[in-house]
């Protein structure tokens, strides 16, 4: 390994960027389906249906980006790390399927339509859940040996990987009602601002919790945070959290309709921070560091030529398809 | 009986790429047909363009919808049961899906939100850039698929350093010797087998009349476009054959059900492979005639599986008849295309009842082939994922137990078996509806409310916004 011009420091920052855009856009339409459930009535749940209908899509294919990025750039970490949390995964991907076929299916198999419905609900929530048991697995370790996992199966289901999985559920409902507030107006508005304060909550119980849980289950995460002089280093991080949900708790009152998504965005950005401090530069946490499960400079070089172009390309079009769709959903475009 | 994660990860794999793989067999085509109506509408401004193109961007949804839920599963499926495999090739396999990605499937579902909900939000001609766009995504995505399922029956341009794959030349991995071959044939197998349902939706609509202009219409661009491509479909599988036999001797051997290879071997035209006897049972061959077609010379020399080793042979039976079956549907559809150009020449066509309900019968013919040439293809180049390198035995994750595939297996296998009748039956219902005149448009269709898609791209662009 030439330490010249190493590739791992740049698809450190695509893959982390790319995950950030799956948890940042699929999380917002994944919460928009668990408040689904709690819709008022029927023309409410087509207004929210309707609000991510021409988007979910595009924002589901970052996870593709994110799996395959992962392979691509830490091809050692993918073939530990997946089959880790093989059933997990399974539930993510089958839940994703009711979720995002209920979209068509609530109209065409209009006599089922309860059913899809509530696969639409369920759907999302226990795709939430399934990515925060992941996260959870995946900051807790794996059982590894060379360059296998050989824990069992069942291993990545823990008290504290299910406590995460709920908490992405919260967080995921956050941002979905803030994602509703910029949507909507009036009635439905409100009841997304209610909801989301309920949402946040959740989420700021179960950011202190994991930050306090965190650090118990594994000592080299207590020194990085709890060291001198780390501590005074790190002391924003909380801080600026702690702001966050205050801010996150004003704009869902009476703050202009884009602050509380923006808020919630804050706050996942404020998480995935500390996940990142607390595990640098581990990517399988506990084994293999970044450079050490890193695909060849081949292989980094050929992908990188084509993602420096196509990122740009990508972010563009789909900001320019979020432009064409602005604008509130109203309760009768789904009725002409 | 102890429960084999190998046996188990390889039906798991079979079950859900199987059914994915009719989604993109029908997509594919169908986005390239709908740009292709949606270019008519933009040159001509004959409404029926913008009807046809309305109906079938209804089934389109439904089915692109499947293939991108179905889809999601494939690349998990490589970490979650296949997590050696990654490892090994994670090097130069990654890449090429990396470039799926980037350049397929966000330029399809971007501009398909466009294509569905944006009809009246953008202009007429960004309408049918986005039509366009998704096509060129969906025909991006083969591209990189099949070169890197290319790369794993005919591996080139690698090195391999303590048991994993290295890159040495990209041009080499991308054009692989069969990737041309492959990316041809599949390609084309794919949009033949959208034509065919265009055939078959076109004769329904014509025969119930709803309406009868938009179902002629249909029936004659089907049968048009078939009648070139079927023939062409023909000469593609018969070079794809010729590559795989320089290439892949064994599988071509199990293909052919070839087991004394020599100069001047018969052709299999029919019989029973039976792997532990070794041969055929109540065989028709006629002789000299492989190597006819496969070396073009009646003394041609061709291996048979008895030149390879008993462990590397792929189970002969499923290859030899899955092969057959895809051959013997070919020999069909040609005959269909035939009789249909017969008709048409007469002038008798759109009164050809018989005809029409068998256009409608044969739908399907082109999924059935699909399947049948992808079951050859992964099935014959067993026991290797990596052809000759890499085993199917030594990809599989080590850690899972039979018992974790099998629960997986079993509530894939559910899941599965909910979605595909639902989702069949709401693209039936919407041929059964028949493409709506721009006439008689009506709002609120059988008194339901209508799918987002509707309902936005005909929403004024003030009530949208």
């Amino acid at each position: 390994m030439t330490p010249t011009l190493s590739l791992v420091p740049v698809w450190t920052v695509i893959l982390a960027l790319a995950v950030f855009f799956y948890v940042a856009l699929d999380g917002f339409d994944l919460g928009v389906g668990m408040l689904y459930n709690f819709a008022p009535d029927r023309r409410a749940r087509d207004v929210l249906m309707n609000s991510i209908a021409p988007i979910w899509d595009g924002n589901e294919t970052w996870l593709i980006l994110g799996s395959v990025g992962l392979l691509a750039a830490f091809p050692l970490a993918f073939a530990i790390i997946i089959p880790a949390v093989y059933f997990p995964i399974l539930l993510m991907l089958l839940a994703l399927i009711f979720r995002g076929l209920a979209f068509e299916f609530r109209y065409r198999d209009a006599e089922h339509r309860t059913f899809w419905d509530h696969g639409f609900a369920y759907g999302s929530a226990f795709a939430a859940f399934a990515q925060g048991v992941v996260l959870g697995a995946f900051i807790q370790g794996f059982h590894v040996e060379g360059r296998h996992y050989v824990g069992s199966s069942f291993d990545c289901f823990t008290p504290f990987s299910a406590f995460t999985g709920v908490a992405l559920m919260c967080g995921y409902a956050l941002l979905g009602a803030g994602w509703l507030v910029i949507k909507t107006d009036g009635a439905l508005q409100d009841w997304a601002r209610a909801l989301g304060r309920r949402a946040l909550i959740g989420t700021a119980l179960a950011i202190a919790v994991v930050s306090l849980w965190t650090p118990l289950i594994d000592s080299h995460i207590a020194a990085r945070w709890f060291s001198w002089p780390n501590i005074a280093v790190l002391a924003p991080v909380p801080l600026i959290t702690a702001g966050l949900v205050w801010f996150e708790w004003w704009s869902l009152d009476n703050g202009p309709d884009h602050a509380p998504f923006l808020g919630a965005l804050g706050l996942f950005v404020m998480s995935y921070c500390g996940i990142a401090i607390s595990l640098w530069p581990m990517i399988v946490p506990g084994h293999y560091t970044l450079d050490e499960a890193a695909a060849s400079e081949s292989t980094q070089a050929f992908l990188l030529v084509g993602t420096l172009i196509l990122l740009p390309v990508i972010l563009f079009y789909t900001g320019w398809s979020y432009w064409v769709f602005r604008g509130k959903v109203r309760a009768d475009s789904g009725y002409h | 009986m102890p429960l084999d994660p190998v046996l188990l990860s390889r039906v798991q794999f079979a079950w859900v790429v199987g059914w994915h793989v009719l989604l993109p067999a029908f997509t594919i085509g169908l986005a390239s047909f709908i740009a292709f109506l949606e270019g008519g509408y933009a040159l001509t401004k004959r409404p029926i363009f913008l009807d046809l193109s309305q109906f079938w961007l209804r089934i389109f949804a439904i089915s692109f919808g499947m293939g991108v839920v179905t889809g999601i599963v494939m690349p998990f499926q490589l970490g979650t049961n296949w997590s050696r495999f990654a490892d090994d090739t994670g090097n130069v396999i990654s890449p090429l899906l990396g470039y799926e990605g980037l350049t397929a499937f966000f330029l399809e579902a971007t501009f398909l939100g466009v294509l569905l909900f944006g009809r009246k939000l953008v202009p007429p001609f960004m309408h049918f850039v986005a039509a366009v766009l998704v096509a060129v995504g969906t025909l991006s995505s083969s591209f990189w698929i099949l070169a890197t399922n290319s790369w794993m029956q005919t591996p080139v341009g690698h090195e391999i350093i303590d048991g994993r794959f290295f890159p040495q030349d990209w041009l080499e991995i991308v054009f692989n010797p069969s990737f041309p071959y492959r990316l041809a044939h599949t390609v084309s197998a794919f949009y033949v087998t959208t034509a065919f349902v265009v055939l078959g939706v076109g004769a329904y609509t014509l025969r119930r009349r709803r309406p009868v202009e938009h179902g002629r219409l249909m029936l004659r661009l089907a049968l048009w476009f078939l009648a070139i491509f079927v023939p062409v479909q023909v000469v593609i599988g018969d070079l794809h054959g010729l590559n795989t036999l320089a290439y892949q001797p064994a599988k071509l051997a199990a293909i052919e059900g070839l087991w004394d290879g020599g100069n001047g071997v018969p052709a299999s035209i029919i019989g029973w492979p039976d792997q532990t006897a070794e041969r055929n049972r109540g065989e028709i061959a006629i002789p000299r005639l492989g190597s006819l077609y496969l070396t073009h010379s009646w003394d041609g020399a061709v291996k048979g599986l008895k030149d390879f080793p008993a462990d590397q042979r792929p189970p002969v039976l499923i290859v030899y008849f899955t092969f057959r079956i895809m051959v013997g549907i070919a020999l069909l559809m040609l005959t269909m295309v035939a009789a249909g150009l017969v008709l048409m020449a007469q002038g008798r066509l759109d009164r050809a009842g018989w005809y029409l309900r068998l256009c409608q019968l044969t739908s399907c013919l082109g999924f059935i082939a699909v399947i049948a040439g992808w079951t050859t293809t992964e099935v014959g180049r067993q026991p290797w994922t990596v052809y000759g390198l890499l085993r199917t035995a030594d990809s599989v994750s080590p850690s899972l137990a039979g018992s974790d595939v099998l629960l997986s297996l079993l509530l894939c296998v559910a899941v599965y078996l909910v979605i595909y009748p639902v989702g069949l039956l709401a693209m039936l219902r919407i041929v059964w509806r028949g493409p709506v005149s721009t006439e008689e448009l009506e709002p609120i269709a059988a008194g339901r409310h209508m799918a987002p898609i509707e309902a936005l791209s005909r929403a004024t662009p003030e009530a949208a916004r």
